[in-house]
């Protein structure tokens, strides 16, 4: 992954395009399609995951929150702008349950400015107030994790409890997408459009990102963060603008999926959804750039696939799938190909063995170095 | 007056309800830096240990006793063989320790919904626990009084035990300094096999106690792990007296906070008095300072 020059960036970047935005189209069915463009919502979250846990080592239980906050904002738009051409006070589904009045924070959301910026801006916000209270205090690991579940629980049932945001069969029924009318093919595919192009610029975002100082320092955080510390950095801010870029990613996800999908509801974005994330990225190797996009890919379609003819079937490979990759390689699928391709160089040449903790110092010191200097391979094994 | 003293016995019955439930995890957290994410399917497999005991033993009385002890060896045997076939191979990565026993409890949920089906399960309540008591002009329900009765317990046992029995003390040798124990000859391999044992039928008792108090799901375990990794959050590593009290204050909090708002408010409240609550003491309120946990 390292050794990439521009070119052959340039040239992964372009195939993908042409396989999003020429090849899918062609020979998939509209049915096909929109499932794809759900994965890709779920390939976006993939690459936030992987920032922060595969690089910072910051195990996130909770993408379920920042993912509902995107999708339940663009949930409320949708409806507020569907009540807003029936020339309706509240929404459908309010005027069912009785609710006469719309409550006030629904209110900002009707304007389509302040529903995008909000999307755009408050997962991320949230995630740097949670960031603040945790990190700054030095809470990590397992506690860290813990907490971040226990948001996403606290989100889930919050909106469980809330009949105005439609409780446990949460919000559907949408007719339009900023005015583009959701039942026509043609807007379902500018949708799927819409999620390869996030797509794209969020791998390209992570990428540099994962390739500037600051991806090393994140590294060098994950690995040794004490002595990242006692070389004058702060660990929690590089550990802090990790988990919001998580955020961001997360949160754009969810609002694309909302008229992807038609529907969201508490459970799509509760403890255990959040939880699952993780498994695409695990498997798809959770410190490289693509093995979470494809891994989640890989794992969404092979949900929708299995459980339709066996559902039990699905639950206890999931499980087993959890067991085996985390439990025997953390590194993914990725991690296999480095180790085939030594396998190959060592039959070619003399074998000349890296020791382990040779090349965690190696990439701390070349994270604490002025000069950009030549790139370390960075260790795909996380603690 | 009374509406008080309402709320304080249910903050106080929730409290020993997520002392039950946290008391096994904080034992094995504190003793090896896992958490187990199938805990939760332990409490589970006690709850379902009493619905079968109660098909076999018709005395309902009789079945709850039986019940604590055949689930407390279920809900260790289950920990025991989960300690022995996966969390040993990892113990220098404890965060992936957390997803591995998450596969577990998928597994574990979805095989309890294959053999006992997805819908409910209720267990028969004997009639010695049926009703409910007066106390200070509130009722309280004798079920939730066992409950509290049986949290109690289960601590001065687990308390006693620490403290005297051979295996409490290598726990405690092992939780303190790992490699110092091994030096003085402590199995360090024995002692977490014990430990998850202990810990594990610590979780079934507390799903026994639940069948008392509602249904049965393949998913009842999910509903209480949160809350019962907020508890060993808030108590620190591995202590008891931690747990003790981070239960109870968590319970109170919540049956009062409740009270003036909504159950799901509540639980939002609560979760920003904890990360508060963690800005004063971010290794929660106990700490064994002689092992410090990476």
């Amino acid at each position: 992954m390292s050794g990439q020059g521009p070119l052959r960036t340039l040239a992964g970047f372009a195939s993908a395009a042409i396989l999003l935005f020429a090849v899918a189209p062609a020979v998939l069915s509209d049915f096909r399609l929109g499932l794809l463009a759900k994965f890709l919502c779920f390939a976006i979250v993939a690459v936030g995951i992987g920032l922060a846990w595969g690089r910072g080592g910051m195990l996130t239980l909770g993408q379920g929150v920042f993912f509902g906050i995107g999708a339940y904002i663009m949930a409320m738009h949708m409806q507020l702008a569907d009540a807003a051409r029936l020339r309706q006070d509240v929404p459908e589904f309010m005027q069912i349950a009785g609710i006469a009045e719309l409550p006030s924070y629904w209110r900002p959301f009707a304007s389509a400015p302040v529903a995008l910026l909000a999307i755009l801006v408050l997962p991320g916000l949230l995630a740097a107030l949670l960031g603040f209270g945790v990190f700054k205090r030095r809470v990590k690991g397992a506690y860290f994790a813990i907490l971040s579940q226990a948001l996403t629980a606290a989100l889930a049932i919050l909106l469980t409890g809330q009949q105005t945001m439609g409780g446990f069969t949460g919000l559907s029924d949408f007719r339009a997408f900023f005015g583009f009318r959701l039942d026509d093919p043609v807007n379902r595919r500018m949708l799927f459009f819409l999620a390869a192009g996030a797509l794209l610029l969020v791998v390209a975002v992570a990428r540099q990102l994962m390739r500037s100082r600051y991806g090393e320092l994140l590294v060098a955080v994950r690995d040794q963060e004490e002595r990242v510390r006692f070389l004058g950095y702060d660990p929690a801010n590089i550990k802090i603008v990790a988990y919001v870029v998580a955020a961001f990613f997360a949160g754009i996800a969810g609002a694309l999926f909302t008229p992807i999908v038609g529907i969201i509801s508490p459970a799509d974005i509760g403890v255990v959804p959040s939880i699952v994330f993780l498994i695409g990225v695990a498997i798809g190797g959770r410190s490289t750039l693509l093995g979470p996009v494809l891994g989640a890919i890989g794992v969404a379609w092979a949900q929708t696939t299995f459980s339709e003819h066996f559902p039990s079937a699905w639950t206890y490979l999931q499980g087993v799938l959890f067991i085996v990759v985390v439990g025997f390689i953390p590194a993914g699928l990725a991690g296999l190909w480095p180790l085939l391709r030594g396998a190959v160089d060592r039959f070619r040449r003399p074998a000349r063995p890296e020791s382990a903790p040779e090349r965690a110092a190696s990439s701390v010191e070349a994270a604490s170095s002025e000069a950009t200097g030549p790139r370390t391979e960075t260790t795909v094994e996380t603690r | 007056m009374e509406v008080a003293v309402g709320q304080l016995f249910t903050g106080l019955s929730l409290g020993s309800i997520l002392l039950l439930a946290a008391l096994g995890l904080s034992l094995t957290f504190g003793q090896m830096g896992v958490i187990n994410m199938a805990h939760g399917e332990f409490i589970m497999a006690g709850c379902y240990t009493t619905f079968v005991v109660q098909q076999v033993v018709h005395a309902t009385g009789v079945a709850l006793i039986v019940s604590l002890f055949a689930g407390f060896l279920v809900g260790g045997l289950l920990g025991a063989a989960l300690e022995m076939g996966l969390i040993r191979w990892m113990y220098d990565r404890p965060l992936d320790t957390l997803l591995v026993t998450f596969g577990v409890g998928l597994i574990l949920q979805q095989l309890a919904r294959n053999i006992f089906g997805a819908p409910a399960k209720n267990v028969v309540v004997p009639e010695w626990l049926s009703g409910g008591l007066t106390l200070a002009g509130t009722v309280v329900p004798k079920t939730r009084l066992f409950i509290l009765v049986l949290a109690v317990v289960a601590v001065a046992v687990l308390a006693v035990a620490l403290k005297t029995t051979p295996l409490g003390r290598r726990i405690r040798a092992v939780v303190q300094n790992r490699d110092l124990a091994e030096t003085s000859g402590i199995s360090s391999r024995t002692t977490d096999i014990g430990t998850f044992f202990i810990g594990s039928g610590l979780a079934a008792v507390a799903g026994v106690a639940l069948t008392l108090i509602g249904s049965t799901s393949p998913t009842i375990g999910q509903s209480y792990l949160v809350d019962a990794f907020l508890v060993v959050v808030i108590g620190g590593l591995g202590q008891i007296r931690g747990t003790v009290l981070a239960a109870f204050a968590l319970g109170l909090l919540n049956s009062f906070i409740e009270y003036s708002t909504t159950a799901s408010v509540a639980k939002v409240i609560v979760f920003v008095l904890i990360v508060v609550f963690l800005q004063v003491r971010p290794q929660g309120l106990f700490t064994v300072r002689t092992r410090s946990l990476a």
